[in-house]
This record gives C-alpha cells, structure tokens and sequence, in this order.
C-alpha cells in the first residue's frame, strides 16, 4: 500500500510564474488555453471525488448504520451507537490502539533515525556507496509476499532460522516468534523496521542531496566534526524535509497493515498483533460484513490520520500562501 | 537557487532518456493490450455455456473438477467455464462476488455458511434439481442441503471425517491401544509425554488458527451433546453457560500435552511431527493424507474417533465437513447450471472427483467405494455410523463470530489456559452483534 | 539566501560526480566507515539470501534434514516447479496490465494537476493541492466498500469489460490506482515543477506558445527525472498491492501476480521451499524497475529542499 509523501515543500518561487506572466501580459490566455486547462485539471480531479472522496464520505454516512453489506434497503440508521460499542464493549479496539502506539514509537525512534543515520553517512563521495543503498533499500522493492515468507522462514518456531541457531547454541530453547501474543508486535516490528529504514534512508538521502555541499563544506572548513556538522548545519537547513519524515512515520505506523497481515496469515487480526487497520479489515472484507461498524472504525482511524496530516498540510501549505 | 537551476538543467544523460521513453513505449504497447484482450469476451447469455466458479486452485482439485466438468460436458453437448479462484480468496470475496457477476455454479459449504447466503437470497432454490437427484442420498445429507426455508439449496460432494490421526507402527512399538475413554486418553496422553513424544501435534499459527476448532467442537459435543453444540454454534445459548466452561476445563486438561510453540507453527509442521514419530496424535481431518506422498507412509496412518467424554453422548456425533455446490442468485443459464448440478449430485460425478482426489469421501449411496484406500473405507464407516454429523465450527456458526471473536480468542487462551471465564465473557459480549434474530 | 553565504567557498559541483572523481580532501576514517556499512548492508540482505537459499534446496531434503543444514543437493526445480505450477506467465501478464497503465496514468494526470497548480495561479490552488495530497493518506479499507458498490453500478461496454462493468475489470483496478496514487505524485511533482524557473515558461508565452505545448513540450522533459522517481515507487506499490482486487475482481484469471502464489499456497499442503522459489520470481520485476531507473531515482526525489 502506498505511503506518504517524500519530496520537501519548497520556499515560495521567488519568480512565481502566474503572477510574472500577469504583471507582464505577454498573451492572455486563450479559450484553447483555457479548455486545455479545465481539462487539465477537471479530469483528475472528477476522478479523485468519484473515486476515492465520494467513497471515502459514504464511509463516514455508513458508519452510523447498521448494514450487513448486501442489500441497500437493510441499511439502518443506529446513531453513534456503532462508535459507542466500539469504545465500550469492542475487545480488541484498545489493545488496537495501543498496538499502533507502540508501533508509532518503535518506529520513530529506532528505524526512522537508523536511516536518517544511514542516510549521512552514504551522502557522501563513497566507493561502493550504491551498492550500500541498494542492499538497504531493497527490502522496499521486495513485495509482500516476499517479505512475509521471509520472516515467515526466519520465525518458525521449528524450522525457522532464529530458533534453529537457538537450539544449536542451547538446545531445547524454543521462542515463539509469530505465536506468543507478548512477543509476535515486537517479531512483526523487527520486519517492518527492516523495510522502513531503507524507505528513510532514501527519502532523507533526496533530502541531502538538496543540500548545497557548499553548506556542508564550509561547516567542515570551521572545524566542525561530523556529528556537529549534521546535528548544527545540515539537520536544520533540512526541516522541510524533516516534518516530510515524520509525516511518513506517523502515517505508516497509523496505517501499518500489510506486513502484519501477511505474517499473521492473511486471515485478520490476531492476538498480541490487533491493529486499527486489521480490526477494519475483520469486519469489512470477509462473509459475514458488518459495514457499519468496520466504517466506524475506519473513521476513527481516519479522524487520527487527518488529525495528523493535517497539521502537516496545514504547516505545508500555509507557508505558501504567504 | 543555484541548487534549483541545476536540478533542473543538468542535461539528461541518454541512458536516462532511452530509458523513461523505453518505459513509456511499454506502456503504450500495454495500454492497448486490454482492448485487445477483452475482444471476444461477453458470453454474458450463452445458452450452450455454464459458468463455474470453483475454490479447487490447488492442483489435485483442479484436476478432479476439472475431470468432472469435461464429463459433464461431453454427456450433456455444454460447455463449462471454470473460474478457479484461490480458496483463501474465494472465502474473503465471497460476499462480493455473490453480489456482483457470479458463475452460475459454484462451490461452497454445507451448514450455517450455506444458509446465511440463502436466507440473503444470494442462491436459487434447487427443490426440482432434489427432485432428480434425491434418492441417492441419505436423510442426514438431505438435511444438511437445506435452508432454513426447507427448500433445497446445495448439492453436496463429498465430505471427510475429523479424528485423532496416529501412526500405527508408532503404537505398536510403544505398546499404545487406541483410547475410547477420556480417561484413556489422558493417560496415553501422559504417557507419551513420559517417552518423550508431544503427544498431541499442534499448530494454529499464521493462518491455521482454524485448525484447534476441531478439538474444540469435539470436546464439546463428547460433552455436552449435539444439541447444545449447535446452539452455541448458532448463537442461541449463551457462551458463559457453564456447560461451555466445562468443555475449556476439559481443553485444559489436555493442554499441557500439545506440542510447544504451536501458536507460531503452520498446522503443516504439526502435522509432519506426527509423520516423523516426533508427536503420538493429531486431532484432524481426513485432508491430512494430501501431505504424504509416500504410499508404504500412508498405509502406515490410522485414526481413531474422539473420545468418549460423557456415556450419554458416546461417540454419537462426527465432524465431517461437507462440499459442494450452489447455484447463484441469477444463473445466466438457468436450465444448463441445473442440468450440471444434476450431474454433479451423482454417484458418476462423485467417483470422478474421487478418482482423482483420494483424501475425500463421496457422499453418495450409490458412489463407487471400490478403490477406495483403507483410510477412506473406515472414514464412509464411521460417518456412516454417526448419529449426528457436524460441518466444523466456522461451518456451523457464523464465520465471522468465528474468525474475529472466538479464534482469537482460543488461541490466545491455549497459550495460558486458565479457567477461561474471562474468555468466554468476552465472546459473549460479542455474540449479539453477530446474532440478531 | 545561504547560497549566497556560502559561495565563495566553493563553487557547485554538478551532482552526479564519480567517486573521487573531484575528491580534495580524502574524509579520514573511511575504512571504518566501509566496515560498519558493509555489516549492515548485509545484514539487511541476510534475510533475502536465507530465501534465496531455502529456495534453492528440494522439499524432501529441507523436510528430512532442517533448513538449518547444508544442502544435499541444490537446485533451480523449485523455480520450474513454480512457474508451471501457478500460472505465472499468465498472472505476470494481468500485472503489467494493471501496473503499467496505471503507473502511466498516474504519472500523467498528476503531472497535469501539478502542472496546474504550480504554474498558474488560481484561487483554489491550495486546496486542490490539500484535497489531493490528503486523498491519498486516506486509508483503503475506509474506500473498499462504497466503491465496491459504485463499481457495480458503473457499465462497461463488452470490448471493454466481459464483465460489462467496472467491477470485475482491470480498467477498475487501475481506476482507483490512478485516483488512489495521484495525491502522492501531484505533490511530488508540483513541489518539483515549482522550482522550474518561471522565465521559461514566460518566455514561452511571449513567444504565443499555446499552453497545451508549454506542458507536453517544455515542463513534461524538464521533469523527467521526478517521472523516473515515481514511476520506481509507484510501480513498486502498484505492482505489490493486492487488496483491490480481492473485492474487485472475482475472475481467477484477471488477478495479479499475488494470485498466482495464492494459487501455490495449497489449502492444506504448503510446500516453502516452492513459495520461497515463487516469491522470489514475482520480486524480479519491481527489482528490473529500480535497477532499471535507479540512477535517477534519488535525484528526481531531490527537489528544492533544504532551504528550510
């Protein structure tokens, strides 16, 4: 599934072109400018409102149903009573919560700044500096199947790779990975951390190289080490791109789904693994749908999401409107 | 803004050029494939053509279906055309594909499951198709072809018992006899923990979480009886009845003989543990047999009935999980879909499949049981013999109560098994959201 | 701006310098640098080869002897196995027939709207912007349900769609792919059309270029190395997704490529090592992607930051 968004929001153009072009009217446009325009922009944008905000509002009107998914005349209305169950008498929804917190946190401190790290320390006139990328942004390229059956082989509790180098060194020691409940987040966390510090790593590295190595250099020329370096010069003139990263942490860890669903196999949430996004998936995708109040859930998670988002597009674009 | 500027121009290197514009010609050259490939299509109202949706990937089904079909076809001058969807697949979209576009026939499960969808009105009827069909099947199979309506909407294909699966030669070496009393079995339980085995494979991790239903359903049902069993599963009776309490102290009792880890174990490996002699039993089905190859191996496989728990209960009721096949709210050929499934709900039909997959039985008197291997002659017994016969939890109930509250649920209280009060509270706090009446 | 600071200590570099090509002065430590991002680097790869390893090696000898074991014997069976077994050729097919148009699209009508917004300047530009970008942060289990209903309702005409629907066609799929996606690229690209200067385009209008050749013939080339960025990301996640067509699609023979390891994936009988080879071979073209335009991936992402 996709994420969020990596390139930095730039400063205002200082030749803003539109404005240019009307303080000095070198040809108004035409009516085939203008149809081209409206093309231009109508087309996507019909697409977008039929195709994702349109679902995405009725949605938000099922939420307060109740509806089994088949027919539109079994559609009823219950209030808030969906929300009401959810936040009361819904098992797994807080240690949902909780799951995603916890996964938010783990990604933020550890795989997030590994790659900002990585990123520095390949930013640089390296020999072999492509094949470092290469090896750690890989995990991204591979697909999911592929990165669930790796971990899947490595987690096996009788022919996986951990717990055979763990009986070879104490025999009879026998770690369930994928099925202890109080250690499969943390095993599930381990594989996504592997994919996401690459997708950091990359995201940061565009980031640097924006960075004029004259600004680098004349840092170096003052004496600074490399560590001052970054910390004093490089990450600050990078704060663009620095919310970017977060943006990205938040949303993949709010939104964190594939990788557990494929080690969980495939079949919904389970215990110790509960995510938001897996509980909607249990209660929209499957025979018996309760749309109604998988929606609610997906609106929790939405109202989460925009809460966080927003902030970002808010501080985004303010600045451009400057 | 020098930094700017030479982003942008920076002359691009020829390879870059060759090869974004490579890329786009690819994508040209795919952007009219569909066009081309969708030429041809719109069969929509073919009479001489019946559609099939089947959940038989894997190739020993596809190959048995597909048996089927081309017989069919040649006896009746129609034509099939199978649309085989991965069984995982078929299940999650199940609901969506009834709505949308369905084959005319398709392949489904007896009980609950069967039901939900003809109360929804997502299956024809197929009282005439009984009609032709019924005498071959007995009154027990009748039933289980039926709404809640009483008509017909299933034809069913051939079932395969659950039981506690061993290796002979295991037994004998050990000196093992097969247990018919819990008691019995807990104490072959404890024995073979003392030599060292795990007595009971076990492995519901990833995707398998399905595979403890059986134990469950079984204990069950040894101990409480038919009756209440499939209230639970229906959602009639609630699950902190204490008789529910009194199956998981029995769960519990057992539970320390299964196999360690098997929460992060594939059903697979429990199921090689019992081939490697590494664990004494697996409580499964008849479906274990697809994973041996080896023949002098398969001969070497036996199973034994669950235990009986309570005497007046017995042995009475066995799982055996029924296949089949339904017909879609609005076949595009009606009278060709029920010729088909006249065909497939006979004796002819059902040694064609069976022919070709050997880990099932035929659930048609009349079917041929001659080159049936041993495993099979004693599983046609035993359900013969039952007095009730269940689907499986997920068949019996509905299937999402079963995957989203009570599988979880199992499976965490299997890891730390304690007298499960919490548990089934919890699952009854959810049992209402699943079973409005 | 810094730029001006910083000027006279050194002059810019074109950016995609060779190693050492113009080092002055050599970093110390660079061994030790290499040793820590060698280890890393391949204990990122470690799980990969432990794939293409089991992938390697025949189920009877994995199942008799552990996976943790040298091998007794190693081969490509599994990969043949694999491909004849699932159907691969045909549901790699389906991929590209999805992937390809909708990566296209996406690019193409992103580049539009980015287009739109960054050149012109249009009241509701900032909004356009927000309702894109935001589009795309929304989760797809909030969309599943009410497209899966729109989709049915939606005809195609037969040449289209046998399904004469949107349902249960590719062009559905790659539908949503484009709409889906296109929040994503139209902030990349607006973000990088912006720092194409304006004189060009101003110059382009004094010379009574129409618009329409201003976009296709002076920025669409002036941002192909963002085009080279996101066609690698946004093939990578097309290609891999497979949660459209679960509701989407209910013809077996019109899924992806993941269908095709569903179809290895028996629903009793699994055999790894057979995965392990499958896996691996629907990872090659996404992997051909990025090698393909790997060169220009970093620097197309690279666009007007660090200003801050």
């Amino acid at each position: 599934m996709p994420s969020a968004s990596p390139t930095a929001p730039p400063a205002p153009a200082p030749q803003a072109p539109a404005t240019g072009a009307s303080r000095r009217r070198p040809r108004r446009l035409g009516p085939g400018d203008r149809l081209f325009l409206a093309v231009v922009i109508g087309v996507p944008l019909l697409a977008l409102l039929v195709f994702v905000w349109l679902p995405a509002l009725a949605s938000m009107g099922l939420s307060f149903t109740s509806w089994d998914g088949i027919y539109l005349s079994d559609i009823h209305w219950v209030g808030l009573d969906n929300y009401h169950q959810i936040l009361t008498n819904y098992p797994p929804f807080w240690p949902a919560v909780r799951h995603n917190v916890i996964w938010l946190l783990f990604t933020a401190l550890l795989p997030t700044p590994f790659g900002i790290f990585l990123a520095y320390q390949l930013d640089r006139k390296l020999r072999f500096t492509r094949v470092y990328q290469t090896a750690i942004f890989l995990p991204m390229v591979l697909s999911l199947a592929v990165v669930g059956l790796i971990w899947e082989i490595i987690y096996n509790p009788d022919t996986g790779l951990l717990d055979g180098i763990l009986n070879a060194a104490a025999p009879g020691h026998h770690v369930d990975w994928l099925g202890d409940p109080d250690l499969n987040l943390w095993a599930v966390l381990v594989a996504s951390a592997w994919r996401h510090t690459g997708y950091i790593m990359i995201l940061y590295l565009a980031g640097l190289k924006g960075v004029d190595p004259a600004l680098k250099e004349a840092a170096a020329l003052d004496g600074a080490n490399g560590r001052q370096t970054f910390l004093k010069v490089v990450f600050p003139a990078l704060k663009p791109v620095n919310v970017i990263i977060l943006v990205v942490t938040v949303m993949e860890s709010l939104r964190a789904f594939d990788v557990v669903y494929v080690l969980g196999g495939g079949v919904g949430s389970k215990p110790g693994m509960e995510l938001l996004s897996l509980l909607i998936t249990d209660n929209i995708i499957g025979e018996s749908s309760h749309i109604g109040y998988g929606s609610a859930l997906a609106v929790v998670l939405l109202l989460v999401s925009l809460a966080a988002i927003g902030t970002f597009l808010v501080q985004n674009f303010r600045k451009e409107d400057r | 803004m020098t930094l700017q500027s030479r982003t942008v121009l920076t002359a691009p290197q020829p390879s870059r050029r060759t090869v974004v514009g490579g890329l786009f010609g690819l994508g040209a050259a795919a952007l009219a494939a569909p066009l081309l490939t969708a030429c041809g299509g719109g069969a929509a109202a073919d009479p001489k053509t019946v559609t099939f949706g089947s959940n038989g990937a894997d190739a020993t089904p596809k190959s048995a279906y597909a048996a089927v079909t081309k017989a069919f076809a040649k006896e009746s001058g129609l034509t099939v055309k199978t649309n085989t969807v991965d069984h995982d697949s078929f299940q999650k979209s199940i609901s969506s594909y009834l709505q949308g576009t369905p084959d005319d026939v398709f392949t489904w499960f007896a009980g609950y499951r069967m039901q939900y969808f003809a109360k929804k009105g997502l299956a024809t009827p197929l009282d005439d198709v009984w009609e032709k069909i019924g005498g071959g099947f007995s009154e027990a199979t009748k039933q289980l072809s039926q709404g809640e309506d009483g008509k017909f909407y299933f034809v069913p294909l051939y079932n395969y018992p659950w039981g506690v699966f061993y290796r002979k030669s295991l037994f004998q070496e050990r000196g093992y006899t097969v247990p018919r009393t819990w008691s019995e079995f807990t104490a072959l339980a404890k024995r073979m923990k003392k030599d060292g085995l795990s007595p009971i494979a076990s492995g519901y991790g990833g995707g398998d979480a399905w595979s403890i239903l059986g134990a469950f359903d079984y204990l069950n049902l040894r101990a409480n009886g038919y009756e209440f069993h499939m209230s639970l599963m229906r959602g009639e009776v609630s699950w902190t009845d204490k008789r529910a309490a009194t199956t998981l102290d029995l769960w519990r009792e057992i539970s320390p003989y299964y196999q360690q880890g098997a929460g992060g174990r594939s059903w697979q490996d429990a199921a090689q543990s019992l081939l490697d002699k590494k664990s004494g039993m697996a409580v499964i089905g008849l479906f274990l047999g697809q994973q041996v190859s080896d023949e002098a191996l398969r001969a070497d496989i036996d199973f034994f009935p669950f235990p009986e728990i309570d005497p007046a209960n017995g042995q009475d009721a066995v799982e055996a999980p029924t296949d089949g096949f339904m017909l879609s709210r609005r076949p595009k050929n009606e009278k060709g879909a029920k010729k088909l499934l006249e065909f497939l709900g006979s004796a002819k039909a059902e040694g064609l499949y069976m022919g070709v997959d050997p880990s099932n039985v035929a659930v048609h008197a009349q079917a041929d049981t001659g080159s049936y291997n041993p495993l099979q002659k004693k599983s046609a017994e035993l359900i013969a013999s039952a007095k009730h016969i269940t689907q499986f939890a997920d068949r019996d109930s509905d299937p999402g109560f079963i995957s989203t509250v009570v599988l979880p649920g199992l499976t965490q209280w299997l890891g730390h098994p304690d007298d499960g009060a919490a548990l089934l509270k919890r699952i009854e706090s959810q049992r209402s959201r699943f079973f409005t009446s | 701006m810094t730029t001006t600071a910083t000027a006279p200590v050194s002059p810019a570099r074109p950016r995609d310098e060779p190693p050492y090509g113009g080092a002055v002065s050599k970093p110390p430590r660079q061994t030790g640098r290499h040793l820590m991002l060698a280890t890393i680097a391949l204990l990122w790869l470690l799980p990969l080869l432990w794939a293409v390893y089991t992938s390697l090696r025949p189920y009877a000898d994995t199942s008799k002897h552990g996976y943790l074991s040298w091998p007794r014997g190693i081969s490509l069976q599994n990969y043949t196995d694999a491909w004849n077994q699932s159907g691969m050729p045909h549901f790699f097919w389906n991929s590209v027939l999805i992937t390809v148009p909708s990566v296209l699209g996406t690019l193409l009508f992103s580049a539009a709207v980015a287009f739109f917004v960054s050149r012109f300047d249009f009241r509701w530009n900032i909004a356009l912007l927000m309702l894109f970008t935001a589009g795309n942060l929304l989760p797809a289990q909030v969309l599943i349900t009410p497209l899966y209903r729109l989709y049915l309702l939606v005809p195609l005409p037969a040449w289209m769609s046998d399904s004469l629907l949107l349902y249960n066609s590719t062009w559905g799929i790659i539908a949503i792919h484009i709409a889906y996606q296109c929040g994503f690229c139209t902030f990349v690209l607006s973000n990088y059309m912006k720092t194409i200067p304006g004189e060009i385009s101003e110059a382009a209008l004094v010379d009574g270029a129409q618009v329409w050749r201003q976009f296709f013939q002076i920025i669409l080339p002036l941002c192909r190395p963002a085009f080279a960025a996101l066609a690698t990301l946004e093939s990578i996640w097309i290609y891999n997704d497979f949660f459209w067509p679960l509701a989407l699609i209910e013809t077996g023979d019109k899924r992806p490529i993941t269908s095709a390891l569903a179809n290895l994936q028996g629903q009793y009988f699994t055999n790894p090592n057979l995965i392990a080879a499958g896996a691996l071979m629907t990872a090659v073209p996404t992997l051909l992607v990025y090698f393909a335009l790997q060169r220009q991936f970093i620097s197309g992402l690279t666009i007007g930051s660090g200003k801050g």
